[in-house]
């Protein structure tokens, strides 16, 4: 939680535009080897719902670009819909993704976060059906997270063949920007990602640097700099047109 | 699929002279008179191919990923009855399998690991969590969000996201038309009391679905009590748990406070999943099923009961629901007619019940 803290500032310096910190679960089922571990080691420290609105909370006023939180269903419906939506706009956070509750189901979660003024970020697949498509672009909010291939997080495989083709379907129903995200482990695929999107999502490859340079905050400020500049100068040799 | 004729009747076909269906209803005579209460009969799914009620299921999934056109299945197991049920009907459809399996599960079941490689299947070590089935589901359905272009995930119980309840429930389902039958043949009425063992719920909602609409046949499921539920060390998801969500489905889930999920415990590996089918939460919460549970130690107790009085070997997960009749039938009327579901054969337990059995003979 200490690293996680200090590191927030570090991302928005290095040129994050936007930060997403994880709520750690016991059954992960949309990530991989990385965030796993991480989550488990988390849970193991004691990490609870209720302790990362905290640190949340305790980021409010050191960053000024958003803030949006990741986690699993459970959890949140345990702390109960309405409580998270209050307590999750009183620490600032900005937006929501919660990968195993599609936009159809949760009785209401996504209206009560917009009640509270945040945002329900949705996402979408390349084996997304056009009614899916259709139905998750008019309830999209924030921006729309499109996963670059058909898989979890980190596991080295690569983005999908026709991102191309993908993005254009996706686009043609979202008026919301498109982040890309899952397997971006590096500039290289950062930049091909960003080609056709408006955004890029990077979980894992951070998540290993905070696994490797944990002891070592100077060191690990200086690996983080370093790697997202690196990705900032990919995206921006790509940008795409207009 | 399900409202086509020429699918149900290869699915018929394939469980009569594949897997031997229709199962017998065996009248457990000794059992009966050693109760001195309640009639008992058994139905007897251990007859089936491969050792249990696991095979109607797979066999059935198996047709739908043929007719999906996936040539690619794979599957999750605890004990590892679906496991190798599953890596089966992949070996008679000449599909490619590959199973996970925490690998503590792996240890306990180290024979079914044999069968299933024997089969043709890979089988690959889960040691993520807490390494037993909901972490091999986990990784089964990564696998499957990974590979989903050419594969079918076979789940194993009534358990994950739409439509799997329901569909495991249709291939399970003809236990019980085959129970309705027997019974109304043998003895002109339909029976008073049904009694399946719950894990994930397949077995159970299999024998009670043709059922549900008959208000005079009590329904009752038997969970796994495991060391005691007030020790914390159970699989007993409707009695000791409340209402979650895990691999896509809302139902009862054994949790803590923050809403992690928590190990399951039972001596056997079949019942030890911390979910539990959402149909039974529901026919709990109508108040349809009644649902209790058995300890280690009363599963055991009815495992070699009925070893000895009927010359029937029964697996641990069964042996629940034989404690549960053991536990009720004396107080019963004769003329009461009990069907419990013999859900699966023992052979695979002998490393689980030896250790009990020797220490057992020995303080006598």
């Amino acid at each position: 939680m200490k690293t996680t803290r200090a590191i927030c500032p570090v991302l928005e310096e290095s040129g994050a535009d936007l930060i997403e910190l994880g709520i750690p679960f016991s059954d992960p089922q949309a990530d991989g080897p990385a965030i796993q571990a991480s989550g488990q080691r988390s849970l193991k420290a004691g990490t609870t719902l209720a302790s990362v609105l905290e640190l949340a909370g305790s980021l409010k006023g050191r960053l000024t670009v958003p803030l949006v939180l990741m986690g699993y269903v459970n959890p949140i419906l345990q702390y109960g819909w309405e409580r998270f939506a209050r307590d999750a706009a009183e620490a600032g956070v900005s937006g929501v993704i919660v990968p195993d509750l599609p936009f159809d189901e949760g009785e209401g979660f996504y209206e009560t976060l917009e009640r509270e003024g945040m945002e329900g970020i949705l996402m979408v697949a390349p084996n997304s059906s056009e009614e899916r498509l259709k139905e998750a672009g008019r309830r999209a909010r924030g921006f729309a997270y499109c996963v670059s291939l058909l898989g979890t997080t980190g596991t080295g495989k690569d983005l999908y063949g026709d991102m191309d083709s993908y993005l254009g379907r996706v686009r043609r129903h979202f008026t919301v920007p498109l982040a890309v995200g899952f397997g971006i482990d590096g500039p290289e695929r950062a930049g091909r990602a960003a080609a056709h999107a408006d955004g890029i999502v990077v979980g894992s490859a951070i998540v290993r640097l905070m696994e490797k340079y944990g002891g070592d905050e100077k060191r690990l400020s200086d690996e983080v700099r370093r790697f997202v500049g690196s990705l900032k100068t990919a995206i921006r040799a790509q940008a795409p047109q207009g | 699929m399900k409202a086509d004729p020429a699918f149900q009747a290869e699915l018929t076909q394939l469980l009569r002279r594949y897997s031997g269906r229709p199962t017998p209803l065996t009248f457990a005579e000794r059992l009966t008179a050693h109760l001195g209460g309640a009639k008992i009969y058994l139905k007897r799914e251990d007859l089936n191919h491969t050792g249990a009620h696991k095979i109607n299921n797979a066999l059935g999934q198996a047709l739908v990923a043929r007719r999906l056109g996936k040539r690619r299945i794979i599957a999750e197991t605890g004990a590892g009855q679906h496991g190798v049920a599953a890596a089966t009907a992949a070996a008679r459809f000449g599909l490619e399998c590959r199973v996970f399996m925490g690998v503590e599960d792996m240890r306990r079941q180290a024979l079914n690991v044999d069968r299933m490689r024997i089969l043709g299947a890979s089988v690959v070590p889960v040691t993520s969590g807490s390494r037993t089935l909901k972490d091999a589901t986990n990784e089964a359905i990564r696998d499957w969000v990974a590979n989903v272009e050419d594969t079918h995930y076979i789940i194993g119980s009534v358990v994950g996201p739409h439509p799997y309840p329901a569909l495991v429930r249709d291939f399970q389902r003809v236990i019980g038309d085959e129970v309705r039958r027997q019974v109304l043949e043998e003895e002109g009425r339909l029976p008073d009391v049904l009694v399946a063992c719950v894990g994930g719920g397949s077995n159970a909602i299999g024998l009670f679905a043709p059922f549900i609409g008959d208000k005079s046949v009590r329904l009752v499921g038997v969970e796994a009590a495991g060391k005691g539920i007030e020790t914390g060390s159970h699989a007993a998801t409707l009695t000791g748990g409340r209402t979650g969500i895990l691999h896509g489905c809302r139902s009862y889930l054994l949790q803590d406070a923050d809403g992690q999920v928590t190990e399951a415990y039972s001596i056997s590996a079949g019942l030890d999943y911390p979910g539990v089918g959402p149909e039974h939460s529901f026919l709990m919460e109508t108040g349809r099923a009644e649902y209790t549970s058995a300890t280690d130690t009363e599963a055991l107790e009815a495992f070699a009961l009925l070893s000895r009085l009927e010359g029937i070997i029964p697996a641990l997960e069964s042996s629940h629901a034989l404690a549960e009749v053991i536990r009720s039938a004396p107080g019963l009327p004769k003329e009461t007619l009990v069907v419990a579901n013999l859900s699966g054969r023992g052979d695979k337990d002998m490393d689980s019940v030896r250790d009990y059995f020797t220490k057992g003979a020995e303080a006598r």
